[in-house]
C-alpha cells in the first residue's frame, strides 16, 4: 500500500500510471485529510462532489491510457481569486460572498485540461491584501507547522496563506496562488514550501480577481522543485484574452535538470542586507552562497541600488491600480449590497464600508489619494519613475550575474496576532520579495534550512525575464543539497 | 504632506466608502503614518527618468472586429441582487 | 457675418469649442466581443468586460483603432506613434468597472483641422485631439417610481471622441461643423452619423466675452443629440451668461443640461459634485505603438473626403459649385447623384436631382435616405426624357405621382399610355387632321395672323392626348403650313 502522505506530483503521477492507486482513492484520501484538518481554516469553499467527478474521469482516461493529462488525476487547491465556473469565489470578501462566476479564469481551465483535480478554493488575505492571512473575511488561516519551543498559532504568510498551509499539512499535492508583492514566495517561505512567481505576462491573469494588475501573477505552491515545474508547464499559456499575456515561446520546463551549475554567476545584492534582518536568515544566505560555491558557481557581488525605495514605491503602485480594479464592487451587478434603499451614493458607500474590511479600505484610501488631482505628481507619477529605475537596477546587474540570490523575507513565520498593529510594520514583510514584482521578474522561494525554533527559512533566487527554468535549476540545488 | 479630517473625508468620498467620526480618526492617522514613510521617495532623483508605464515591451495584442461573446442576459445577472425585467436594478437616480 | 449679442451694456462676442462623441462603426465593441447592433434585449450583448465582471480584461478591438486612423487623417491630424489608454475614475451604475477606458494624456489622434464654409466665405476650425474611449451603459429613469434600471448593452460600444479648438463664434458656425464632421464621418464610414440614436452626440463649450477680451468662464452643456438643439441651446446659453454678467454676477464653470421642451440649459451640479477623475495608464493595457507603414496603407485606403468630390464633380461635370456643394453635403447624395450621371447627361442629372427631385423631398420633409428612392428609379425615368420617349414636361407632370409608385418609369409610362408619339407619319396624320378640321383658321392663319400658329400646336397636342413629341408636332406643322 503506499502511504499518501508521503507522495508529491511527481510521484503520484508515477503511482497512477502504474496503476498502483486510483485518482478517486487519492482524492478520497486528502478529503478525509480536509475534514480532519478544518481548524486550519484553509479552505473557503471545499468541492468534494466536484473532485470525486474529475477524479473519476481521470481514472477512466488512465485506464484507457488516453488523452492523459500531463497532471491526470492530481488533486489540487486553488486560490480563491481564480473564478471558477459555477463555484462561488470570494476572493477573501465579504462583498464577493455570494459571487457565483458563470466562466472560468485561463489559469484553472489550463490545469482541468491538464487533468488536476479540484479540491476546494482557499483561504486568502482578502483580494490578496496582507502578508498574514489575516486579513480574510473568513477568518485566519493557520500555519500546520509549530516553533519547537512554545504552542502558538503561527501565521502561513499571505496572501495565498490558505494554498501554502493546505499544500504544506498535506491537504493536497500542490495549490495555485498568486503574487503581488510577494503572495507566493512569502507564504511558501514560512510554510517550508517550494513558490515560483513567473515573469510577468507568463500566466494570464484572465479571470484572476485583480489585486494590481501590472504587479499581479498567478504561480504554483509545490512540495518539491520538480512539482513546482510540473505545476507551472501546466498554468502558462498566451493567452488572447489577457493583452499583457506574453507571446515569447514557452521552454519545457523540465528541462532545469539539464542545467549545470557550474560557472553560473549568482549575483548577491549587498543591499538586501538590511539592518533588521534576522541573523539566523542571514546565516541561511550564507549557507546557500556555499552551497553554490560548492558546485562550482561563480558568486558575484552585485548591487541595486534602489531597493530601499521599492517598498515605498510598492505601496503607492498597488494600492492606486487597487483603488481602480475595486471600483467595481459596487453592490449592483453581483455581490453583496447593503440594505439601503433611500438614494445611490449612501447604497455604494454602505455596502463598500460594510462589505470591505479594514486593511482594503486603508488601501482603497491611499490610493485614491494618491491618484487623486494635486498628489498624482508627486505620488503615483514619481513611483512609477522610481520603478522604472528599479528595474533598470536589474537589467544592469543582470548584464553580470545569471541569477540572484537573496533570503525571501526579514522573517520566519509568527505567531497570529503579532506585527499587526502598525500596517507599516507588516509591509515589511514584503521588503526582500517586492523588487521583483516591480521589476516583473520570475522569482521562487525554497526553504533552505530550519532555525532554532526548527521553523524553515526561504531562500529566493530571481531570474532573467522568461527564465524560469534557471531559477528551477538554482532551487534544486539547494533543495539536493540542504539535507532535508 | 500630511492630511487632515476633511481630506480623509474627501477621499473616502472619492473612493465611495462610509467613514465614521472614530474611523476617520484612525484613518488620518494611518494614512499620515504610512505617506510620511512613502515620502521618502521624493529623495530619489528621477530628473530624465521615463515612467514605467507597461512591464512587457511586447506590442499590445489585437482583436479582430467579430462578435465572439457567446454570454446571454441570464448569466450577466445571475448574480445581480436586484433585477427586473432584464435590467440591473438601482435606487431611483435623480438628473 | 459677425455674430453679437446684444446686451444692455453693448455687445458681447461668443466663443464655442465642441466635443463630438461619435459612436465607431464595428461589429463588436472595443474592447470585447459583444455585439452593438441596436435594439437587442437588455443586458444581452454585454461581455465581461462590458458589465465589470471580477477578473475581467479588456483587448482591444483593431479595426477601432484604424478607423480613429482614418478619422484622424480626414481631419488632416496628427497620428500619435505612441498613445496610452488610462482609467477615468468615477462611479455611476451604468459604468460597470467604476472607471471608463479612455485616453488622456497622450491621444491616438493629435492636432488637425476641419473646414467649414459660412455665406460662402471658407472658415477653418481647429481640432484639439481626437482620442478612443468606452461608451457607458444606459439608466433608464421612467419604468419605475422607487428606482432606475440599468441597461448595458451600450456598455463598452467604441467612441471617438473628437475636441474642437474654441474657433467657433456663432451658433450657425457650430451647425455647420458638427454637419461637416457628420458628412466626413460618413464619408469614410468610421460613424453612421446617426444623431436619433445618440451614435452622434455633442458636449458643447460656451463662453461670452466682450470683443477683444481674454476668454471667459465656459459652461459645457453635456450630450445634445441634434443640430438643431445644438444651435438652440447655445442661443439660450449666450443669452443666459449676458444677461448674468449684465446683472453683475459671475458665470459658474459647470456642466448643464439642454431642456428641448422648454428650450434652456439647466445646471447639473447635483450629479457633478466634486469630480476627480483620478485618470491614471490602464495597466491592463500596453501603450499602443503604431508604424508608419500601417498609417500610410490606412491613408492609401481613405475614400474621397466631401471637398475632394466637389472639386472633382466641378471639373468632370462641369457643373457650379453651388450644385456641387450640394451633391457633397450627404454621402448618400453624393453616391446617388455618381450612380445616375453615369453615362449620362451631366446637366439634365444635375437639373433633375437639385430641382425636381429635392423640391419633391422638401414638399415630403424627408431626406433622400429615408424617401427610399433608389438611383434606379430617377434614372429610368431620365432615360425616357433622353430618348425623346416622354416630354420633359409630361416627365415633370407625372413625377410625384411617379415617385410614390412601385414600379420603374417604363412600366409606369406604359400603364399610363404615356409613351410619346414620336412617328413621323403618326405626326403628319395628326397635323393633316387638325388642319383638315379647322379650314376658317388654316385661312385667317395664311392671310398672315401668325399667331394662330400655337392655336394648332395646341389642338394636334389636344387630339394626341398630349402624347405627341412637341418639338416633332412642331416641325410638321411649319412644313404643313409653308407649302
Amino acid at each position: 500500500m503506499t502511504d499518501f502522505s508521503k507522495l508529491n506530483i511527481t510521484s503520484a503521477l508515477l503511482g497512477l500510471k502504474n496503476k498502483d492507486f486510483k485518482s478517486v482513492e487519492l482524492t478520497e484520501y486528502f478529503i478525509n485529510q480536509i475534514n480532519k484538518k478544518e481548524n486550519l481554516n484553509c479552505f473557503i469553499t471545499k468541492t468534494f462532489d466536484k473532485a470525486i467527478d474529475m477524479a473519476k474521469k481521470s481514472d477512466e482516461k488512465i485506464i484507457k491510457n488516453r488523452e492523459l493529462g500531463s497532471l491526470e488525476g492530481i488533486p489540487i487547491t486553488m486560490k480563491d481569486l481564480f473564478c471558477t465556473k459555477d463555484i462561488r469565489t470570494t476572493a477573501g470578501s465579504k462583498i464577493l460572498d455570494s459571487f457565483i462566476p458563470f466562466y472560468e479564469s485561463t489559469v484553472s481551465q489550463n490545469l482541468w485540461n491538464s487533468g488536476a483535480v479540484l479540491l476546494g478554493k482557499t483561504n486568502m488575505d482578502e483580494f490578496a491584501m496582507g502578508s498574514a492571512n489575516t486579513t480574510s473575511f473568513f477568518g485566519n488561516v493557520i500555519n500546520p507547522l509549530k516553533s519547537k519551543n512554545n504552542d502558538k498559532d503561527l501565521v502561513p504568510g499571505g496572501s495565498s496563506g490558505g494554498s501554502a498551509s493546505s499544500v504544506a499539512a498535506g491537504l493536497c499535492l500542490a495549490a495555485t496562488g498568486s503574487d503581488t508583492g510577494g503572495s507566493i514566495r512569502q507564504p511558501a517561505s514560512f510554510c517550508g514550501l517550494v513558490g515560483l512567481k513567473p515573469t510577468y505576462g507568463r500566466c494570464s491573469r484572465f479571470g484572476m480577481v485583480a489585486f494590481a494588475s501590472s504587479l499581479d501573477q498567478a504561480g504554483p505552491i509545490t512540495l518539491t522543485v520538480e512539482d513546482s515545474a510540473r505545476m507551472l508547464q501546466s498554468m502558462v499559456s498566451y493567452d488572447s484574452k489577457d493583452s499583457t499575456s506574453s507571446k515569447k515561446e514557452i521552454e519545457n520546463l523540465l528541462d532545469y535538470k539539464k542545467s549545470d551549475l557550474k560557472g553560473k554567476r549568482v549575483g548577491v545584492p549587498k543591499e538586501y542586507l538590511l539592518d533588521g534582518l534576522n541573523p539566523e536568515i542571514k546565516k541561511a544566505w550564507d549557507l546557500g552562497i556555499s552551497w553554490f560555491k560548492s558546485v562550482g558557481s561563480e558568486i558575484i557581488e552585485i548591487s541595486l541600488p534602489n531597493t530601499e525605495s521599492a517598498l515605498p514605491t510598492y505601496y503607492i503602485i498597488a494600492p492606486a491600480e487597487a483603488s481602480a480594479n475595486l471600483a467595481r464592487y459596487d453592490g449592483i451587478r453581483y455581490g453583496f449590497r447593503a440594505e439601503e434603499k433611500s438614494d445611490l451614493t449612501r447604497l455604494y458607500e454602505e455596502t463598500r464600508a460594510q462589505g470591505f474590511g479594514k486593511e482594503v479600505k486603508r488601501r482603497l484610501m491611499i490610493g485614491t489619494y494618491v491618484l487623486s488631482a494635486g498628489y498624482y505628481d508627486a505620488y503615483y507619477l514619481k513611483a512609477l519613475k522610481v520603478r522604472k529605475l528599479i528595474s533598470d537596477d536589474f537589467s544592469k546587474a543582470f548584464e553580470r550575474c545569471d541569477i540572484i540570490l537573496t533570503p525571501t523575507t526579514p522573517n520566519v513565520a509568527f505567531p497570529i496576532g503579532e506585527k499587526q498593529t502598525d500596517p507599516i510594520e507588516m509591509y515589511l514583510n514584503d521588503v526582500l520579495t517586492v523588487p521583483a514584482s516591480l521589476a516583473g521578474l520570475p522569482a521562487i522561494s525554497i526553504s533552505a534550512c530550519l532555525n532554532s525554533d526548527s521553523l524553515p527559512i526561504g531562500l529566493q533566487i530571481i531570474g532573467k525575464p522568461f527564465e524560469e527554468s534557471s531559477i528551477l535549476s538554482a532551487a534544486s540545488l539547494i533543495e539536493d543539497l540542504r539535507g532535508f | 504632506m500630511s492630511i487632515d479630517n476633511s481630506t480623509v473625508k474627501k477621499v473616502a468620498k472619492l473612493a465611495r466608502l462610509k467613514v465614521d467620526a472614530k474611523e476617520e480618526q484612525n484613518l488620518k492617522n494611518e494614512l499620515n503614518n504610512i505617506l510620511e514613510w512613502v515620502d521618502k521617495l521624493q529623495k530619489v532623483d528621477t530628473e530624465n527618468i521615463d515612467p514605467m508605464l507597461s512591464v512587457s515591451n511586447e506590442p499590445m495584442s489585437m482583436r479582430e472586429d467579430m462578435v465572439t461573446s457567446k454570454l446571454d442576459n441570464k448569466q450577466i445577472l445571475s448574480n445581480a441582487p436586484e433585477k427586473k425585467a432584464g435590467f440591473f436594478v438601482v435606487p431611483k437616480v435623480v438628473e | 457675418m459677425e455674430y453679437l449679442i446684444e446686451g444692455k451694456t453693448g455687445n458681447w462676442e461668443l466663443v464655442i469649442g465642441l466635443e463630438v462623441h461619435a459612436q465607431i462603426s464595428a461589429n463588436s465593441k472595443l474592447f470585447s466581443g459583444a455585439s452593438t447592433d441596436w435594439g437587442a434585449d437588455p443586458n444581452s450583448q454585454v461581455e465581461l468586460v462590458d458589465s465589470g465582471m471580477p477578473g475581467a480584461l479588456p483587448v482591444i478591438n483593431k479595426h477601432c483603432i484604424d478607423q480613429a486612423i482614418l478619422t484622424g487623417i480626414s481631419l488632416n491630424a496628427q497620428i500619435n506613434k505612441k498613445s496610452i489608454f488610462d482609467r477615468k475614475n468615477y462611479f455611476y451604475p451604468d459604468l460597470p468597472q467604476g472607471y471608463q477606458i479612455s485616453q488622456f494624456e497622450f491621444p491616438i489622434v493629435g492636432k488637425g483641422h476641419l473646414n467649414i464654409e459660412i455665406d460662402g466665405v471658407e472658415k477653418s476650425i481647429g481640432i484639439t485631439r481626437l482620442h478612443l474611449e468606452q461608451d457607458a451603459g444606459k439608466s433608464l429613469h421612467d419604468q419605475d417610481i422607487d428606482n432606475s434600471f440599468i441597461d448595458l448593452n451600450r456598455s463598452g460600444c467604441a467612441l471617438m471622441e473628437i475636441v474642437s479648438e474654441p474657433d467657433m463664434s456663432s451658433p450657425s458656425e457650430a451647425a455647420e461643423y458638427v454637419k461637416k464632421l457628420r458628412n466626413i464621418l460618413r464619408f469614410i464610414g468610421t460613424c453612421d452619423g446617426n444623431m436619433e440614436k445618440g451614435n452622434l452626440r455633442a458636449d458643447v463649450n460656451v463662453s461670452v466675452r466682450r470683443k477683444g477680451d481674454e476668454l471667459g468662464t465656459r459652461c459645457e452643456i453635456k450630450n445634445v443629440n441634434s443640430i438643431k438643439f445644438i444651435q438652440q441651446a447655445i442661443e439660450f446659453e449666450a443669452r443666459r451668461q449676458v444677461d448674468l454678467i449684465e446683472k453683475g454676477e459671475k458665470i459658474i464653470q459647470e456642466t448643464r443640461l439642454f431642456d428641448s421642451n422648454n428650450l434652456e440649459t439647466r445646471s447639473m451640479r447635483g450629479k457633478e459634485e466634486s469630480h476627480d477623475y483620478r485618470y491614471f495608464p490602464d495597466p491592463d493595457l500596453p501603450p499602443l505603438v503604431l508604424n508608419e507603414e500601417d498609417i500610410e496603407k490606412l491613408r492609401l485606403k481613405l475614400p474621397e473626403l466631401p471637398d475632394q468630390k466637389k472639386s472633382r464633380f466641378i471639373e468632370e461635370f462641369g457643373i457650379t459649385a453651388y450644385d456641387a456643394e450640394i451633391l457633397v453635403t450627404e454621402k448618400y447624395v453624393s453616391d446617388f447623384f455618381e450612380q445616375i450621371v453615369e453615362g449620362r447627361d451631366s446637366k439634365i442629372v444635375i437639373s433633375w436631382i437639385t430641382v425636381e427631385l429635392f423640391s419633391y423631398l422638401k414638399r415630403k420633409n424627408v431626406s433622400l435616405e429615408e424617401s427610399k428612392i433608389g438611383p434606379e428609379k430617377i434614372s429610368s425615368l431620365l432615360d425616357l426624357i433622353i430618348s425623346n420617349k416622354i416630354s420633359n414636361r409630361q416627365a415633370k407632370e407625372i413625377f410625384d405621382e411617379y415617385l410614390k409608385s412601385d414600379v420603374n418609369a417604363d412600366t409606369f409610362i406604359e400603364k399610363k399610355g404615356l409613351i410619346q408619339i414620336s412617328n413621323e407619319s403618326e405626326i403628319e396624320e395628326l397635323v393633316e387632321k387638325v388642319l383638315k378640321e379647322n379650314p376658317k383658321m388654316l385661312e385667317q392663319y395664311k392671310s398672315g395672323k401668325d399667331k394662330l400658329f400655337g392655336f394648332f400646336i395646341g389642338q394636334v397636342m389636344k387630339l394626341s392626348n398630349g402624347k405627341a413629341n412637341p418639338k416633332m408636332v412642331n416641325e410638321t406643322l411649319k412644313r404643313k403650313l409653308s407649302l
